[in-house]
């Protein structure tokens, strides 16, 4: 199986030239970033050439990188029922850059696109109808990206004397907490944080 | 004669209606008694539940799994298992492999138990509901026998299971299996030839293989279409590979072929419990790694090196090799997956979870358009949906 990745790899960067900037297999599963601005053509490719037959989206969804220059990765995975074979394009944009949508070739996309915008901020130009998704009416903000915060900026309780439900700024009763639990115990580097004397020690014993 | 202007009018479906299978709003615009569109309105249920999970570790973000789909709790937690075990480059012994599809299989009669019942009093039977939801019961008492909780069970832990089964219950399990295909059968008289069933349920909200491909169907929805597609079969994963079973397809696409799907898998669902209890393999239940899998309570109250593992386990947890990984599972309603992604630290940097209910909601407008308002019903029971899992 692994074998037929690569050649298929090959193949693809073959047919795409460019557009395609990078392709590995890892864990068995091909993985391609490609052109931001290639999209279109890249997903009509997988859909409709003969060895790839990616005739299923099953899923769209962003990771953020915030210390990167394009901070968004938005992640496509697709499935080929005919080769049993699954595939996952890449492309990295940020807050600034559009992605074109991809709903013209795949109707699923419609929803998985308002999610991403809802969740990251990345705008898909193109969209039919690129709406807020999962969060409230009136949301504001992008709950997914990681400057975000956990706890949020907005709280909701009813309010008896308007007689509807209000927004107000989170009030916290206890202190958000994190635990750092960096510990020498598993993976971790054998130096605890602010332990000056540590890199002497093994200096000395060196 | 004066000329009539004749408007279309907007009606708001739920969210508090209890065909909505929970809460979903859905605004509907009716010229008549006939659908133009469909625009379901989600996310009233919506948890963060992705963003929680990367603010936990891996054995804590199990528990959110269960929450999601919360009919088949166990089916979720498998996915999460299972990709988490691909990071950390584990295979699981045999003995879990198998209680781990026994309990997959029970998930998925538990929620094909739900969803032909509760389908089937939207559309007007209420006898179906109350006795598939004895049989629930039964079935949750079996999760409660293994692992403490009647739902949420927390007990696909990346590694293994949590616990091993206790004695006999295995054989319960046999006794209930073999009875249950009698109750199939008399849940079939009531509504299989039913006539008013079938008036509601027949060529109603029909969808084709192409288009289940353009709308990402997966599951008993894109079978009833006459797809052959599950993922137990083409990308067998634990013990599936091991296991005797047909996969029931459809024909025509309808509701009602997606209700027929549903009852023929639960029978092939009974043939695979029967085979995991006949066949189920002596050994440990969990992997022999004590940085995953937590030592046994008896070890801890001996061993000091024990006491540590454990105490880190529930605290810091697994340090996960850096890697990206999509794995997908054969869930009741569908493709379920989560997208990992791990930055070598011991909690996700991101775990995108793919449900199915989603996917299949989106196409409501599709199926929706050109039927009556009751039809509407009809559908959304078809596609059976839970709204834990597509708001998350």
């Amino acid at each position: 199986m692994d074998l037929d990745l690569k050649e298929l790899s090959e193949y693809i960067t073959a047919a795409l030239g460019d557009d395609i900037l990078h392709s590995d297999v890892k864990l068995d599963e091909l993985e391609l970033v490609i052109n931001r601005d290639a999209i279109i053509k890249v997903m009509t490719f997988m859909r409709d050439d003969v060895n790839c037959q990616f005739k299923q989206l099953v899923d769209i969804c962003g990771v953020d990188y915030p210390n990167k220059v394009q901070r968004f990765c938005i992640v496509y995975n697709m499935l080929s029922l005919v080769h049993n074979r699954r595939i996952r394009l890449k492309l990295w944009t940020d807050e600034d850059h559009p992605v074109d949508t991809v709903v013209p070739l795949f109707s699923t996309a419609n929803w998985f696109e308002r999610e991403v915008w809802d969740m990251f901020g990345v705008y898909f130009s193109g969209h039919p109808d690129l709406r807020r998704i999962l969060t409230d009416y009136g949301f504001e903000g992008h709950p997914l990206r990681k400057d975000f915060p956990l706890t949020g900026y907005v709280e909701l309780r009813y309010d008896d004397e308007q007689k509807r439900v209000v927004y107000e700024p989170v009030k916290l009763t206890q202190d958000f907490r994190t635990f750092d639990f960096l510990s020498p115990w598993e993976g971790a580097p054998r130096i605890l944080p602010s332990d000056e004397k540590a890199e002497e020690t093994e200096g000395d014993a060196s | 004669m004066a000329q009539a202007e004749i408007k279309n009018y907007n009606l708001n479906f739920g969210p508090q209606h209890p065909a909505a299978h929970g809460v979903l709003r859905m605004v509907l615009e009716m010229d008549g008694e006939v659908v133009e569109r469909a625009d379901p309105h989600i996310g009233l249920l919506h948890r963060g539940t992705e963003k929680l999970i990367e603010h936990k570790t891996y054995v804590q973000a199990v528990p959110y799994f269960d929450r999601l789909d919360y009919v088949a709790p166990q089916n979720q937690e498998h996915a999460f298992a299972l990709a988490t075990e691909k990071l950390l480059g584990i295979e699981v012994p045999s003995r879990a492999k198998y209680i781990r599809v026994l309990y997959a299989e029970i998930g998925r009669i538990l929620n094909h138990l739900l969803n032909i019942t509760s389908y089937a009093i939207d559309v007007g039977a209420m006898t179906p509901m109350l006795w598939g939801f004895e049989e629930r019961e039964v079935l949750m008492e079996f999760c409660e026998r293994a692992c403490g909780a009647r739902m949420h069970m927390n007990y696909f832990r990346p590694g293994g299971v949590s616990a091993d089964l206790p004695a006999g219950l295995t054989d319960d399990i046999k006794i209930w299996a073999t009875n249950f295909v009698r109750f199939v059968d008399d849940l079939e008289t009531l509504l299989t030839e039913n006539r008013i069933f079938k008036q509601r349920t027949v060529d109603i909200g029909v969808i084709t293989a192409e288009q289940c491909f353009d709308w990402g169907f997966s599951g008993p929805n894109i079978r009833a279409s006459g797809v052959a597609w599950d993922l137990r079969k083409s990308q067998p994963y634990d013990a599936y590979a091991d296991m005797e079973f047909d996969i029931p397809v459809g024909a025509h696409g309808d509701c009602y072929g997606r209700y027929l799907v549903r009852v023929m898998e639960m029978r092939e669902s009974v043939k695979i419990i029967h085979q995991c209890v006949d066949n189920m393999p002596g050994g440990p239940c969990k992997v022999d790694d004590n940085k995953v899998a937590p030592p046994s309570r008896g070890d801890m109250k001996t061993s000091m090196e024990s006491l540590i593992h454990h105490f880190k386990l529930f605290t810091e947890g697994y340090h996960v090799p850096e890697g990206e990984t999509y794995t997908a599972v054969e869930a009741p309603k569908g493709e379920f997956a989560v997208f990992l992604v791990s930055d070598g630290s011991n909690k996700p940097y991101r775990c995108k979870i793919r449900p199915p209910g989603f996917v299949h909601l989106q196409a409501m407008d599709f199926l929706s358009k050109g039927h009556m308002l009751a039809d509407v019903c009809a559908n959304i029971g078809s596609i059976d949906i839970v709204f834990g899992e597509i708001d998350r």
